[in-house]
């Protein structure tokens, strides 16, 4: 079966409540071990590998087998390579054997790939190619299971890290550039680390305040609630707490953005498990239900850089859609875990959002008060992409246990009947819905 | 400083033929009397074809700028750290272009400051805009 390009997406305001709100459900979740980078030889440690782990994983929370999943969603979008990731030479290689014999299984896992190898997915009727990220590959699952396409979807999302540094390939290590880079690279404008640091430069002035005292309490929280994942790459490599002196003792990677406000790459995958309500009833844990999903987001710039106004703008719109179609209020979100990729995208998603009432130019003055996960503002209680590393699940596998009260060490002292989680870099408006609780 | 060439394409040529003039010129809309820049096939405002290339003061004041201390671009590593600078224009404070303000040392431009374009030669075949503190 084909739909036109983006069929599952909802980026439009004014459509009211999405009509599936409620009847998809997410019932598992599983995450590989996160390790810092591939090392090139270990195939028990391959992307591939990692996928049919973390898929396992999900299948075995949510008491289902693999003959069980009809739809596999994968992403096989690769963050390795020389205009993705690592720039290091690592392809063409020396390959391995079957079904290590090609990037697809090592860096990359295709939907093929995993079907042919995972042993037991022999029910899959629906297996899509051209699958976007995991911020609005989330939201395609839960639209593909509500329209009936599958009715238990497998989600997996691949975070590749191979040897050498990111983006220092293609056309970067290069002596011409072209296309968009023709108005940004020639100045070494290279990417999104860049217009985030000069919006949030932008935020400082029009907000009077600065970037230290914005961003160091919410990126160490961040890092103490990703110590309490079990299977954070802080937890199981550097479980040492980073404190407010570390912060600000780390050094600039454009100034005044710091080391600790980019997230680190890894290597590792994580998996979810959707499905309609009516089926996840008879499934293992309490179904947390899906009340709505946005996609698409940002817009053609304005000009060369990004503006303050512009990025405020289109995470304004996201909230906006996303509260609209889920039919939550501000005040009814109690579970909050925003993309924190950069940093300076947490202020901007906590005031556009309006979490437990926050205004524009509030977020200096929320990120100094109580923000940890036993206070009254549990900010990023998954500790997101900079407390766990890049696997960009962390937001997803947090709003899922709060929900169902099994965050363990993390559980919120709060309420926590609903959950807004995303994946959403620069101005994407990928955020994804969730309650446990249905009844009202 | 060394600096990626850019290789002009059929919607900009115009602009980087400019620069090797000492011109800086701007995507116009005769429809709306809008500028825009980068340009685009058509008017950012009210989609019109009706473009034209028109030259500006080449007057400006730095909004932010940042410093790329540990940056993706080879040709630029050995000039790290190094100014990230965006400059509004004067004409239209919704047009702006980077710059690395050339001479101001890091941490050191002031934000609001007034600077004025010259061009700098990036190959022998080609320059490029950049800013300097005006006074
Ligand atoms: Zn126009």
């Amino acid at each position: 079966m084909t739909q036109p390009a983006g069929w599952w997406r909802r980026d439009k305001e004014g459509t009211g409540i999405w009509p599936h709100r409620g009847k998809v459900a997410i019932t598992g979740w599983g995450q590989s071990p996160v390790d810092r980078r591939w090392d090139g030889v270990s195939m028990d440690k391959t992307l591939g590998a990692y996928a049919m782990y973390a898929a396992k994983m999900a299948l075995d929370d949510a008491g289902l087998k693999p003959e069980d999943v009809d739809g596999l969603i994968c992403c096989p979008d690769s963050m390795a390579g020389a205009t993705g990731g690592s720039s290091a030479v690592w392809a063409p290689r020396p390959y391995f054997e079957a079904p290590y014999d090609s990037e697809d299984g090592l860096t990359i896992v295709t939907g093929g790939w995993l079907q042919k190898n995972m042993p037991g997915l022999t029910n899959l009727k629906y297996n899509p190619e051209q699958v976007p990220a995991i911020g609005e590959q989330m939201g395609m699952a839960a639209q593909a299971v509500a329209e009936g396409l599958c009715q238990v979807a497998l989600v997996v999302y691949t975070a590749g890290n191979l040897q050498g540094r990111y983006r220092m390939g293609g056309e970067n290590a290069g002596d011409t550039v072209s296309g968009n880079a023709q108005w940004t690279s020639v100045y070494g404008q290279a990417g999104l680390g860049y217009t985030t640091t000069g919006v949030m430069q932008e935020y400082c002035q029009k907000y009077g305040t600065t970037w230290d005292d914005v961003l160091a309490p919410v990126v160490v929280n961040e890092h103490i609630n990703g110590l309490m994942h079990e299977w954070s790459y802080y937890t199981l490599h550097e479980p040492y707490a980073l404190t407010i002196e570390d912060y600000k003792a780390s050094r600039f990677v454009t100034y005044p953005m710091r080391l600790f406000d980019n997230d680190r790459p890894v290597n590792a995958v994580g998996a979810f498990i959707f499905t309609t309500a009516e089926r996840a009833k008879d499934m293992k844990q309490k179904p947390v239900y899906v009340l709505n999903h946005t996609g698409g987001g940002g817009g053609p710039l304005r000009s060369s850089a990004p503006t303050l106004v512009e990025m405020e703008s289109w995470v304004d719109r996201a909230a906006r859609m996303g509260y609209e179609g889920s039919g939550l209020k501000p005040s009814d979100v109690d579970i909050f875990n925003p993309y924190d990729g950069y940093s300076p995208f947490l202020p901007i998603s906590l005031e556009s959002f309006q979490w437990k009432g926050a205004k524009k130019g509030d977020a200096k003055d929320f990120f100094n008060g109580d923000i940890t996960v036993h206070g009254p503002f549990p900010h990023c209680s998954g500790g997101g992409n900079l407390g766990v590393g890049r696997t960009r699940t962390a937001m997803y596998i947090d709003g899922i246990e709060q929900l169902r009260g099994m965050a363990g060490e993390r559980q919120v002292t709060t309420r926590a009947e609903t959950a807004i989680c995303a994946f959403a870099p620069g101005g994407s408006a990928a955020y994804l819905y969730l309650s446990n609780d249905i009844t009202s | 400083m060394p600096k990626p060439i850019p290789v002009p394409d059929e919607l900009s040529k115009p602009f980087w033929d400019a620069a090797n003039e000492g011109r800086l010129v701007i995507h116009h809309c005769k429809d709306c009397d809008t500028l825009q820049h980068p340009p685009r096939p058509r008017c950012r405002d009210c989609g019109s074809e009706n473009l034209e290339w028109k030259e500006v003061s080449g007057k400006g004041r730095i909004s932010t700028c940042m410093v790329i201390d540990d940056g993706r671009i080879g040709r630029m590593h050995p000039d790290q750290p190094f100014n990230l600078a965006t400059i509004i224009l004067d004409e239209d404070p919704r047009v702006n272009m980077y710059s690395n303000i050339p001479g101001v040392p890091v941490r050191q431009a002031p934000e609001g400051a007034a600077v004025e374009v010259f061009f700098e030669e990036v190959s022998p075949t080609q320059k490029v805009p950049e800013w300097r503190l005006v006074g």
